[in-house]
């Protein structure tokens, strides 16, 4: 089972493959809309390559409460 | 006990022609800014969607139909007397009945042919194709017209922003007819009715029937008449994803690999899907990939027919390639298949 550090590493490459934000700006307090600027869609694809890297299931209804990159790491951390 | 008789099983079938026809009023992303508050550049880059063609009140889905019917009979060489077959897919025709496939059959000179409309939304025409098939090849019908048509801009609301600004209206159109070779590889096909509030209109006609006027008055800028919304992450996560697995299922059903298709053209609803689905299928760059879009927005029903039209005209060098074409939407529903282009 992944850590939150690795969790947050490799969620950290899959925003940073998506949308160009550097690695290092994926921080656990930032807002994926706010501070990352993700739009819905690119956050869907973060999910679906967020899945397949760590073995786990995020249902659509959960994607929406996945506000900051802390909430993302916390769901991936307690689902695996 | 008589024995009866049977149409005979002996025909391969295959799309004998396309047909199009596009709406004269082209709306550009600065007539959308208007009405939600957006830019050019946002539109472009979030939908890959540049224009969208749309009709003015004095053209109606019907007359987009026939327009797309007549061009496509005359390409596959016959006369409209041969049509034995009207399939009509669409979501905006305005009446629950008569279909508006009787109508098309009758304008193009069709008639007595067998005519109905299919509601299967943005895999009507793939739906179509399966079903001309496979009354093609059973002796059912010797030559069927299928189209997909849309005026969607009678069911939007230029002022919501999760799918109006992304359509437009138009018509494509296919003759499907018999064979030597096989055509039209089996159909890959489908639905998700559990999913059914994913795609749709806000409410349904008896609810503005029932709607108590006197106490409940039409407040400012509501929009009373029903109009199209979706849920877009959604509908993105199931088109990027699980149509594409439904995509390779229609390759493998076709006995091909990639590597085989001359072209790939999925619906036309939003350039990240089209991109996400190349990319999830892993098509080689030697696969020509519809892009309809960019110019004719998503037209539901019309957009795999339009994008095929456009990428035969373009690329005369596709004719008699194979090509994967694949619908999806609201239902959900969706429908794959490999067919050889005319």
């Amino acid at each position: 089972m992944a850590d939150q550090n690795e969790i947050l590493a490799g969620l950290a490459e899959i925003v940073n493959e998506e949308t160009g934000v550097e690695t290092a700006d994926v921080q656990l307090e930032k807002s994926f809309t706010e501070d990352l600027d993700i739009d819905s869609i690119s956050m869907m694809t973060i999910v679906v390559n967020a899945e397949e890297k760590f073995g786990v299931t995020i249902p659509d209804e959960e994607v929406k409460n996945l506000k900051t990159v802390g909430d993302a790491v916390s769901f991936i951390e307690n689902a695996s | 006990m008589v024995t009866l008789n049977t149409s005979p099983v002996e025909h391969y079938s295959k799309i004998l022609s396309f047909g199009a026809a596009r709406p004269d009023v082209v709306v550009t992303n600065e007539d959308v800014c208007q009405w939600i508050d957006s830019s050019d550049e946002w539109i472009r880059t979030r939908t890959g969607i540049s224009t969208r063609h749309r009709a003015g009140e004095d053209t109606s889905a019907l007359d987009l139909a026939v327009g797309a019917s007549r061009e496509a009979i005359e390409r596959a060489g016959i006369g409209a007397e041969e049509i034995d077959g009207v399939i009509v897919a669409t979501v905006s025709h305005p009446y629950a009945t008569p279909s508006m496939a009787a109508q098309v059959a009758d304008a193009v000179g069709a008639t007595p042919a067998p005519a109905y409309d299919i509601s299967a939304a943005c895999a009507g025409y793939c739906y179509g194709v399966a079903q001309a098939d496979a009354l093609v090849r059973s002796g059912a019908a010797r030559n069927v017209l299928v189209v997909g048509v849309e005026k969607l801009s009678d069911f939007i609301d230029n002022s919501e922003r999760s799918i109006s600004f992304l359509l437009g209206d138009g018509a494509g159109a296919v003759v499907v007819g018999r064979s030597e070779t096989p055509g039209i590889a089996p159909t890959v096909w489908g639905s998700d009715g559990s999913r059914w509030d994913t795609v749709g209109m806000t409410h349904s006609l008896l609810e503005l029937r029932n709607r108590d006027w006197a106490n409940d008055p039409v407040q400012e800028g509501e929009k009373v008449w029903p109009t199209l919304r979706q849920d877009g992450p959604t509908v993105f996560r199931w088109a990027g994803w699980q149509m594409a697995k439904v995509a390779q299922e229609a390759i493998d059903a076709a006995g091909i690999t990639a590597e085989d298709l001359g072209a790939f053209i999925p619906h036309q609803a939003n350039m990240r899907i089209i991109d996400q689905l190349v990319k999830t299928l892993k098509l080689p760059d030697s696969v020509m990939v519809g892009r309809d879009i960019a110019e004719a927005g998503n037209t539901s029903a019309a957009s795999v027919p339009l994008a095929a039209h456009r990428l035969l005209e373009e690329n005369p060098e596709l004719s008699g390639r194979p090509a994967l074409q694949i619908g999806f939407g609201a239902g959900l529903v969706y429908a794959a298949q490999v067919v050889v282009l005319p």
